[in-house]
């Protein structure tokens, strides 16, 4: 068996073992419940859904707080996401660490964006 | 030898169009691409998201502006258009969201039985297709 550790190691770029793993499913968890917590407001509102209602969803404080982690949280699953797409099917060096920068570039300048909006409500 | 101290064949000569079209990919192998799919157009479409709830939670000028996009369109894109872009990522985000629920499923249960793989990945496409057309015939006034 060839082997694949200490300094014989193969590096590929994406990091070893459980973190990431875990790191990708529990920001998807989180995820998934904040999309459930905010479709919940948005159906058990009352009457039609206009700017009000609407805006109302993110005004409480508790609310902002976890749409900010959630923000962070989706930022880093994308991050996950599309350095194993790049991972996959780019394989000169050079390339892939260009759009490895644009992807971070792209995912906090959005982040940066979405958070300045939610924290001017 | 173990299997996995043998060499294993690399193919780097796939053809984008002449090969990857004729390649049958059983249900289960939809579902995964199109989990990739998915996040790669949410990931170039992400400004547009940001775009949204900006314009949709601001102001009730914004939110005007948020709402005329639909109808009277945006810029040079008109509003049919701007619809279907909004109808790929309500796609996009249902197939994504229920495919990954699947993943953790999976992960927590062990269940990956190749009979539960192929029921699964028909209940998640049925559920994001038929989810996707409810709610894009509501985009599109037809209820």
């Amino acid at each position: 068996m060839s082997v694949n550790y200490g300094s014989k190691r193969v590096v590929t770029g994406a990091h070893y073992g459980l973190r990431d793993w875990l790191a990708q499913r529990i920001t998807a968890a989180l995820i998934a419940l904040f999309t459930f917590i905010v479709l919940a407001q948005v159906i058990f509102s009352k009457g039609p859904i206009g700017y009000e209602t609407w805006a109302g969803i993110f005004a409480a404080q508790w609310m902002k707080a976890l749409t900010f982690v959630v923000f962070v949280a989706l930022a880093w699953h994308v991050w996950f996401g599309m350095r194993d797409i790049w991972m996959d099917y780019v394989k000169p060096v050079g390339v892939r660490l260009a759009l490895h920068i644009f992807t971070i570039v792209w995912l906090v300048a959005c982040l940066g964006w979405a958070v300045q909006v939610l924290w001017r409500l | 030898m173990t299997e996995l101290s043998k060499k294993r064949p690399e193919f780097r000569n796939i053809n984008a169009f002449k090969d990857l079209t004729t390649y049958r990919l059983p249900l289960a192998g939809w579902v995964s691409i199109l989990h990739r799919a998915s996040g790669g157009l949410m990931f170039i479409l992400l400004p547009l998201i940001v775009w949204m709830f900006d314009t949709s939670v601001s102001s009730e000028i914004s939110f005007e502006r948020f709402s005329s996009a639909f109808s009277a369109g945006l810029g040079f894109v008109p509003g049919w258009l701007f619809k279907l872009v909004v109808l790929g990522l309500i796609w996009a985000y249902l197939h994504h969201l229920i495919a990954g629920v699947r993943h953790l499923y999976m992960d927590m249960f062990h269940a990956v039985s190749k009979e539960f793989g192929k029921s699964s990945a028909i209940a998640t496409l049925a559920l994001s297709i038929g989810l996707t057309l409810v709610l894009g015939a509501k985009l599109f006034g037809l209820y």
